[in-house]
């Protein structure tokens, strides 16, 4: 028997309208505005759009005002919003070579072309609270210094010219799209960047720590770290050429990884790839470093049982919108599931004291 | 600067301006002629693509937004808007300059708007690519020992 239970109507209407007051807090503070979050907090604005996988800084800023500074729910916000927009088309693959860089490291040559540009970074911060900020203070102006006009090549270029790492080359073929084909697997690897890129950054960090820490190790160095823009250009038909029709903000690493080789091929170093919307380094580095332990059957690596090299494991549970879903609707009625789990419970009680028969 | 004066140039320039930065400089250029939407401003998404290890196969990254709009002055020409973001007034505006570039106006409306948004975007590219300059790192070697 089902039994329709309604109601609650008012109970959740109100619980909106008090979610409403909480979240503006108390009124003798001013409100923020999504300028304020957009333009002051935005590497929580660039994690919301990579997890989002949407590039709109007003937008993540407004989800993320709307959800309180929860960002899985600001970033469930945007999915849903996304799903709501006409797709005009596919870009064509972004130039990272090309990118106006704010900030390029490598951890595996120290004088480089285009050299160690440290940009706004957290690094070498001694991470002791600054109670400057916590009153208000204007900023001094950054200084500034001439630029060299000298291309900023990809570090990867120069063991590529010695044939000492493995060459990235494109076969042609047209990207899987998660967004409009359920996740199959085997992935190709084109799949699984989308869904590392989207995945949620503690899921990925943590993967990526367990390989550091030795499940299914393939010992990384930093290559190259940068960010900066670039502009995203995209075939218009009705124009019959290409136009730039915007610029974002990107973080890429490139990681050097453990060499592999035989009798017949020479050693050569492995990569890894991350790249994220934003200025996101975190997410990116260990998106490189993940998307390297899947890389095991390809490379000719053993299967070493790791969690990261579980191909089937990591994509099925790096998505935060997938998991937070499935794990917070249990909090919702099951009235009718638990009812039916009392039922056999009492029974089995019943027929092991001998008491079956009433 | 005559870069901005190809299309592609100066489509890329409007794609990328300020948002409300192309309506406040059209504003300048003085009266221009009504023009007719062929395709209302509407938002969408782009699917943004990179490529594995920077050159290996395409991937894709995530959307972003994008406005665009089509219209039509009285003498005919046809003028494309395509803006990031969901700005349609943007999208309309860049519509109009395109459209106005490829007319007699183009002189005016490239002086008033195209010219001034490429110098803006020069300096702002400028401005960041100095202060990262600021941030690179010169190193220095200490002799150390016995010698």
């Amino acid at each position: 028997m089902y039994v329709a239970v309604k109601g609650g109507e008012r109970a959740i209407d109100n619980a909106h309208a008090w979610l409403a007051e909480e979240r503006r807090g108390d009124l003798a503070v001013p409100e923020l505005t999504t300028a304020q979050i957009r333009e002051q907090m935005t590497l929580a604005v660039n994690r919301v759009m990579a997890e989002g996988s949407l590039y709109d800084p007003d937008l993540a800023a407004l989800a993320i005002k709307q959800a309180r500074g929860d960002l899985i729910e600001a970033i469930f916000l945007i999915r849903a919003y996304r799903t709501t927009l006409p797709r005009f088309g596919s870009s064509l693959p972004v130039d990272t070579g090309a990118m106006a860089c704010d900030r390029r490291i490598s951890a595996t040559f120290k004088d480089l072309p285009g050299g160690q540009v440290l940009g706004p970074t957290f690094d070498y911060t001694h991470r002791l609270l600054d109670f400057m900020l916590a009153a208000d203070g204007d900023v001094p102006a950054a200084p500034e210094m001439p630029v060299d006009p000298a291309p900023v090549p990809h570090v990867m270029s120069f063991l590529n010219s010695e044939g000492l790492i493995a060459q990235e080359t494109c076969d042609g073929t047209p990207a899987p799209d998660l967004t409009r084909a359920p996740l199959e697997l085997p992935a190709a690897r084109a799949l699984r960047l989308q869904a590392l890129t989207r995945g949620d950054e503690g899921f990925v960090l943590g993967m990526a720590y367990s390989t550091q820490r030795g499940y299914a190790r393939n010992h990384a160095f930093v290559g190259e770290l940068r960010i900066g823009t670039v502009p995203v250009e995209m075939e218009i038909p009705e124009l019959g050429i290409s136009i730039e029709i915007g610029e974002i903000t990107l973080t890429e690493c490139e990681t050097v990884n453990q060499f592999t080789g035989s009798k017949t091929e020479p050693a050569q170093f492995t990569r890894g790839y991350g790249l994220v919307f934003g200025q996101t380094e975190r997410k990116a580095i260990s998106m490189a470093l993940v998307d390297r332990a899947l890389r095991w059957e390809e490379l000719g690596e053993d299967d070493q049982g790791a969690p990261a090299q579980d191909a089937e494991f990591v994509l099925y549970h790096c998505d935060n919108i997938q998991a937070t879903g499935f794990l917070e609707h249990i909090k919702l009625p099951h009235y009718v599931d638990f009812q039916s789990e009392l039922e056999l419970v009492r029974k089995l009680r019943r027929d092991a004291t001998g008491q079956g028969a009433e | 600067m005559t870069e901005s004066t190809d299309r592609k140039t100066w489509l890329g320039l409007l794609a990328r301006a300020p948002q409300g930065r192309i309506a406040s400089l059209l504003s300048q250029v003085g009266p221009v002629p009504p023009a007719t939407d062929l395709r209302r401003p509407e938002a969408g998404s782009v699917m943004v693509q990179g490529r594995a290890g920077g050159t290996g196969n395409a991937f894709n990254l995530g959307e972003m937004t994008v406005t665009r709009c089509s219209l039509q002055l009285p003498c005919g020409t046809v003028g494309h808007g395509y803006v990031q973001g969901r700005s349609k007034t943007d999208a309309r505006a860049a519509a109009v300059v395109d459209a106005l570039l490829q007319t007699d106006h183009a002189d005016r409306v490239h002086a008033t708007v195209t010219a001034p948004l490429a110098a803006e975007a020069a300096a702002r590219q400028k401005s960041r690519a100095a202060k990262a300059a600021a941030t690179r790192v010169e190193f220095f070697t200490l002799v150390r020992g016995e010698d």
